[in-house]
């Protein structure tokens, strides 16, 4: 911890060598490595891989994983986890198109659609207050405390909906999710925006620093007056914030919602993208670009597999393996 | 001065405040709905209940034993998954060839987890998290992602059909077995206090010469064959191996540790508190079953997602009260 954080406050401020310094810590964790492995095979052995539209799907399809990846990472840098990033996706995701198609948003179509984006995403902070609240006050562990949203969320979002599949047409909405900007999709856009301001929070800001002098040594950010809580409380929002978002996003993709299938092991995804990245379980570390690096190699890995025929169950054990290979490689490099 | 082998309510009270909880809203459950509903005590309803729940109070009480550890294992909903499909597939052989090779099957999946914690050094909780994917992969792969029927024609039907000495479904009788046996294991066992000393603190314990490998080893593999266990169950109960079953089921196994006072952070726990956690979440669903049977209400069975949340939370608040007045107290 204390060796990561020396060659952070030398740089501090200095954009471009801190980025070019996260690049050769990307690069140590073996997860460029890997993505560069995986790339070249796709080059070689999958058909039509560099065409551009394989590109674009990948791309609407990762943006969903990185965002929350970069939630994730946020919790995981205070040595926390969030397993309900999954039920708090399919919660937005079911209150947009309950919003949008209500007759008030008939009526008024623009404040309709406004309000279908940022109720549902204040929805989803409301539940990261709830997860911050019981970690930071009640001391409860963090897979405890956010299993009460991981259960009962999507059974909220399931009851509002009742069970029902959602389809609509909304071409406002579904912007959000098939949307053009250059060719590419706009959620890809969106992924680079909130890396580049949740880099920035906690490379350059106060909070940041907090944040991760909380996940460090918590009782030494304790005594030395940062306010553990509410840093701790901050970096669940910050993740069921982006969680909301990458709900919505999916229900525009699809242009139907299903709260049962909103979201669905998402956790797992989003805490695969964050270790792959080089986030420390133990806390103290957050690589977002890490995380976003992680999140394109699970992705990649999965269309690899589908685009060469390998059936999806199979990708599963993939995953597996790369998991435990990224967290192998992390513990042999801490001893 | 006292009497120290009599029982003392109050000092056995006092010294297990964190599993007071789950036995008082059990009892009040119970009770609720034995004045509210006609059939609740009724032979069929109880022993449909405990059939139907055997597969998570089996899982539980493994994932009690990981947790007292500090250790987590998320992949057995998976393993039990994966384990029912085996258990489907060599059912034509009969039960005494299905049930030993769908425990062994999950023996073995909780053995890598337990390479992958105790000789590789990765954190429980993503080495269990690998092995749930892997399971879930290896569960989808060899069934072909569908159902895989159980031979009907042999004696494996016996198991969820059959009435061990003509009272309770063998499912039953198995359950009670094991955790009759697991608590004997945890309380008067060397070994069972070794998994209770390592969630208490694991340095104390190599620097006590307590053999913590074996111990952390021993959490995973048994944790590993309850959910082979509860893999075969699943296959009886459903005629089918269910490579699609299983998801959030380590959750719920979880809550039910929890509900059942242990601490995540180990060395503090029990086997009955454990099945009295996992009683109690199944009971909040037989009972919203009732209710909904009475025509009064009609809540769809989405709210039980959410009522089991909203009493996990209960719960868990009522037990963060309960720990920050024990430390002043006794505890």
């Amino acid at each position: 911890m204390s060796a990561e954080n020396k060659p952070m406050s030398s740089t501090q401020g200095d954009g471009l060598r801190r980025l070019s310094f996260d690049w050769k810590r990307i690069s140590k964790n073996g997860g460029a490595l890997a993505l560069l492995v995986i790339l070249a095979f796709n080059i070689l052995v999958t058909p039509n891989f560099l065409h551009p539209q394989t590109l674009f799907v990948n791309i609407s399809q990762v943006a969903t994983i990185a965002i929350v990846a970069v939630g994730m990472t946020l919790v995981i840098a205070t040595g926390g986890i969030d397993l309900s990033v999954g039920a708090v996706m399919a919660l937005a995701g079911a209150l947009a198109p309950l919003i949008f198609t209500s007759p008030f948003a008939q009526a008024n179509p623009e404040l309709g659609l406004a309000l279908a984006i940022v109720v549902p995403v204040l929805v989803a902070l409301v539940c990261g207050v709830f997860n911050g609240f019981m970690v930071s006050y009640l001391n409860v562990q963090p897979i405890v405390a956010t299993l009460i949203f991981f259960i009962s969320g999507r059974g909220i979002a399931l009851v509002l909906t009742n069970g029902n599949l959602q389809t609509f047409t909304h071409p406002g909405f579904s912007y959000l999710g098939t949307g053009k900007v250059l060719g590419f999709p706009f959620q890809g856009y969106l992924v680079v925006v909130i890396a580049i301001i949740v880099w920035w929070l906690v490379n350059h800001s106060v909070f940041g620093r907090q944040l991760l002098a909380v996940g460090g040594n918590e009782k030494a950010a304790k005594l030395s007056g940062v306010p553990v809580k509410r840093v701790k409380i901050g970096a669940y929002v910050i993740c069921a914030g982006l969680s909301g978002i990458a709900g919505l996003i999916v229900v525009a993709i699809n242009s139907a919602s299903d709260a049962a299938r909103i979201g669905n092991l998402m956790e797992l995804d989003a805490i695969a993208a964050a270790v792959v990245g080089g986030t420390l379980l133990q806390g103290g570390k957050a690589p977002i670009f890490g995380a976003i690096l992680g999140a394109v190699i699970i992705q990649l890995v999965k269309y690899t597999l589908l685009a060469n025929g390998v059936a999806d169950e199979v990708a599963l054990i993939a995953k597996a393996g790369i998991i435990i290979m990224a967290v192998y490689v992390q513990q042999a490099r801490k001893e | 001065m006292l009497d120290t082998t009599a029982f003392d309510l109050r000092r056995y009270l006092q010294g297990n405040t964190h599993t007071i909880g789950v036995w008082i809203t059990l009892i009040v459950l119970i009770l609720f709905g034995l004045m509210r509903y006609d059939n609740f005590g009724g032979a069929y309803n109880i022993s449909s209940f405990l059939n139907y729940n055997a597969m998570f109070i089996v899982i539980a009480v493994g994932m009690c034993f990981v947790i007292l550890t500090g250790g987590i294992d998320l992949s057995v909903g998976s393993v039990a998954a994966f384990t029912s499909v085996v258990a489907a597939y060599l059912s034509p052989y009969g039960i005494q060839v299905a049930l030993p090779g769908a425990v062994a099957a999950g023996l073995a999946i909780g053995a890598i987890n337990a390479f992958f914690v105790v000789a590789m050094r990765i954190p429980p909780f993503i080495a269990t998290l690998a092995t749930m994917l892997g399971a879930k992969g290896g569960a989808l792969v060899i069934s072909g992602a569908q159902t895989i029927s159980i031979d009907w024609g042999s004696n494996f039907t016996k198991l969820g059909m059959e009435k061990a000495f003509g009272v309770l479904p063998w499912t039953i009788v198995i359950t009670a077995i094991m955790v009759v046996g697991l608590w004997i294991v945890l309380e008067k066992t060397s070994l069972g206090r070794t998994v209770l000393a390592v969630g208490g603190g694991e340095d104390a314990s190599t620097m006590m010469g307590l053999s913590v490998i074996k111990a952390k080893v021993f959490v995973y593999v048994l944790s590993g064959g309850c959910a082979g266990m509860a893999g075969l169950f699943l296959a009886s109960g459903f005629g089918a191996g269910q490579p699609l079953e299983g998801v959030g089921w380590e959750l719920s196994a979880i809550a039910s540790v929890v509900v059942g006072g242990t601490l995540l952070t180990g060395g503090l726990g029990s086997v009955p508190a454990t099945v009295a956690g996992a009683l109690l979440l199944g009971l909040v669903f037989n009972i919203l079953n009732f209710e909904n049977g009475r025509g009064v209400i009609s809540l769809s069975a989405y709210w039980q997602m959410v009522i089991r949340g909203a009493f996990l939370f209960v719960v868990i608040v009522f037990q963060s009260r309960v720990a920050a007045s024990g430390k002043k107290g006794v505890v």
